[in-house]
């Protein structure tokens, strides 16, 4: 793919930046903490960064298809799932697929209602899913009401947080396999170029026949279905859910895509960058919360080099008369 | 209320569609109604003098913070650190206050400090987005969780009392009327002179068409900075509000009423895209956030479920405003 790619031009190349900044932090906080850059403290930064990365996943896609495409949802549907998750499985690991199988059916159907919203409506994305998200959070209230906050299999959280194969824990394979499937289906398949042909222009690609809505509905299904999967991994990896443990996926979810280098205007960029975004900002993350600072000070640089990071991705055009 | 926020397209012939070009926020101005009349038939009660001033006084934040919201979403951006800003101003004049030993000198130091305190933070805002040209949604995410850190340094746990003169004054009544009545009275002024000023319609003209304003001569990077200071100062406002309504300092209060204030912007009429739409919308789509949390508890909904039919009656809401909207400007 770079193959053609001047150097003077590779530092543009959104991915070769973020691992070249995640290559820079890790020599930082290696630097400020010595053995932070070690094989396990990355193994455990990395399950972090997918847990991130799967929720992103949902997010790149419905931000490539553009029209301000933005799932401001995820987070209660995280939340949401990872109650569900817990209380089909109740600790057995006879009741994970189950269990998977209706959070994902929960998650597309929260999607599908973003979606409908969305296209038959045509009510703008960010106020769609801002006001779902209030619904979820709402729902998530009732839930804890009646019910206990249920339990991770054992081997769900063995799969989450040990080693199944080559060392490496097996939601690092899934997020791995989610990347490849990611790449394939947005380069190899018609469903993946539809995808960039709505996001960089909606009313060409109507013209040419794409069926825009069922596009845009279908990408906030997937955005649910991936937030509810990353709940289900959740779940796995803190045993079991507590009050809103999604919110925090919703906005860094986003951040993620934008240091992917992927466009927020639609139509540009892919998933092999954001699951470098999630990487970086989970190292970030990582950095700041073993560096001896307290809670203010972490916060305040944690912002303030989100900033920074943003100022080497695409930043919007200059007006020109 | 008095708003009169010219609107940018040309008069339509029916009498209707020309009512609704004239005055954005009729539609958000319905619900209210309707709302308000609801709130009456389950809880007659709720229409008196006392249960209204104290709706108002409770919804005064969120109002001046969907206010806030508004000025930047003329010029087609956001800031999801309105809350923070809150929170951050929310603090300073707390310790402030307390520092210079609570009296009416300390009192009017603090509220000046804090003035300045949203004007910074709306500075920094507007540098980032439009002299920077960063990604609104993610930058004001990362500036407020700056200012959400600068508040916990100020204030690392919540707690602090403000002095009893401020929210004594704020709580109490004037000249046999709430305080609050005046606060209301002015700020209507206040954003009546706003409306009139060559910045609103400026930033009106940025987000209808940044290119077109920028080609007509128009500063457009100065506007979209003047835009977020707005923002920053109504934040402030919105942060004395807060404090005089929970009389201490609160290092996370704000944080909720971010998604808050875009909801009520929404509500209230004005275009997300930009270059549409009213502050007195913002200020009746507040209410109606208000309005709809107090008819959830009227209607006897058991209390697990409040939020949930709160949330789901703000999206019904939400979407019929863009619905109404759109079809009386198409």
């Amino acid at each position: 793919m770079m193959g053609s790619v001047s150097l003077s031009s590779l530092y543009r190349q959104p991915l070769v930046v973020a691992l070249a900044l995640i290559l820079l932090l890790l020599v930082i906080g290696n630097w400020l903490s010595p053995g932070f850059a070690s094989g396990t403290q990355i193994l455990r930064l990395l399950i972090v960064a997918a847990l991130l990365g799967i929720v992103a996943a949902g997010q790149n896609i419905v931000i490539l298809g553009g029209r301000e495409g933005i799932d401001l949802s995820v987070g209660g549907i995280v939340s949401l799932s990872a109650i569900v998750a817990g209380n089909v499985m109740h600790g057995t690991d006879a009741a994970i697929f189950p269990a998977i199988a209706a959070c994902l059916a929960v998650g597309a159907f929260f999607g599908l209602l973003n979606g409908l919203g969305v296209t038959l409506l045509r009510i703008p994305p960010l106020v769609m899913t801002l006001g779902m998200l209030g619904v979820l959070q709402g729902l998530l209230i009732v839930i804890r009401q009646g019910i206990p906050s249920g339990q991770a299999a054992p081997a769900l959280s063995r799969f989450v947080t040990q080693p199944v194969l080559l060392g490496l824990p097996g939601i690092i394979w899934l997020w791995a396999a989610i990347g490849i499937a990611m790449a394939f289906l947005l380069r190899r398949t018609v469903f993946g170029h539809r995808i960039y042909a709505i996001g960089s222009n909606e009313h060409a690609a109507w013209m040419a026949g794409v069926p825009v809505r069922r596009m845009r509905i279908s990408l906030f299904i997937l955005s649910g279905m991936f937030a509810a999967l990353a709940g289900v991994c959740l779940l796995g990896y803190s045993g079991s859910s507590f009050a809103n443990v999604g919110e925090q996926y919703m906005l860094p979810s986003i951040i993620a895509v934008v240091f992917g280098g992927t466009s927020l205007a639609g139509g540009k960029g892919g998933y092999t960058g954001t699951m470098a975004g999630a990487v970086l900002l989970v190292i970030l993350q990582g950095i700041l919360t073993t560096v001896n600072i307290d809670e203010s000070g972490r916060q305040m640089v944690f912002g303030a080099t989100l900033l920074l990071l943003m100022l080497f991705y695409g930043r919007g055009r200059a007006m020109r008369a | 209320m008095t708003d009169t926020t010219p609107s940018m397209a040309a008069p339509k012939p029916q009498a209707d569609r020309r009512w609704i070009e004239r005055y954005p926020f009729l539609p958000a101005l319905g619900i209210l109604l309707v709302l308000l009349a609801l709130n009456g038939v389950f809880s007659p009660n709720s229409l008196s003098y006392r249960s209204l001033t104290g709706l108002i006084s409770t919804y005064l934040a969120l109002m001046m913070l969907a206010v806030a919201q508004t000025y930047v979403v003329y010029a087609g951006d956001i800031d999801l650190s309105a809350g923070a800003i809150v929170s951050l101003v929310n603090v300073v004049i707390v310790v402030t206050m307390e520092r210079l030993g609570g009296g009416g000198g300390a009192v009017l130091a603090a509220l000046g400090i804090g003035v300045l305190t949203g004007l910074a933070c709306g500075l920094i805002n507007g540098i980032v987005v439009a002299a920077l040209r960063l990604q609104a949604i993610v930058a004001t995410f990362a500036t407020s969780i700056f200012f959400t850190g600068f508040a916990l340094w100020v204030m690392p746990v919540a707690g602090t009392p403000a002095p009893a003169l401020f929210w004594r004054t704020y709580g109490g009544k004037f000249l046999g009327l709430p305080f609050v009545f005046y606060v209301v009275i002015a700020l209507a002024i206040l954003l009546y002179v706003i409306a009139r000023t060559r910045l609103a319609l400026q930033l009106l003209a940025v987000g209808d068409d940044a290119q077109a304003a920028y080609q007509s001569g128009l500063p457009v990077v100065p506007i979209r900075i003047r835009g977020y200071i707005l923002c920053g100062v109504f934040s402030a406002l919105a942060a004395f509000c807060v404090t005089g309504d929970t009389a201490s300092g609160d290092p996370l209060v704000g944080g909720k009423m971010t998604l808050f204030s875009v909801a009520a912007v929404v509500l209230g009429g004005t275009a997300l895209s930009g270059g549409w739409g009213t502050v007195a919308g913002s200020l009746f789509g507040a209410l109606t956030i208000g309005l709809i949390n107090s008819l959830v508890f009227f209607i006897g909904t058991p209390s697990e479920w409040q939020n949930f039919v709160q949330g789901l009656a703000i999206l019904i809401v939400l979407m019929a405003g863009i619905l109404v909207g759109r079809r009386a400007r198409a």
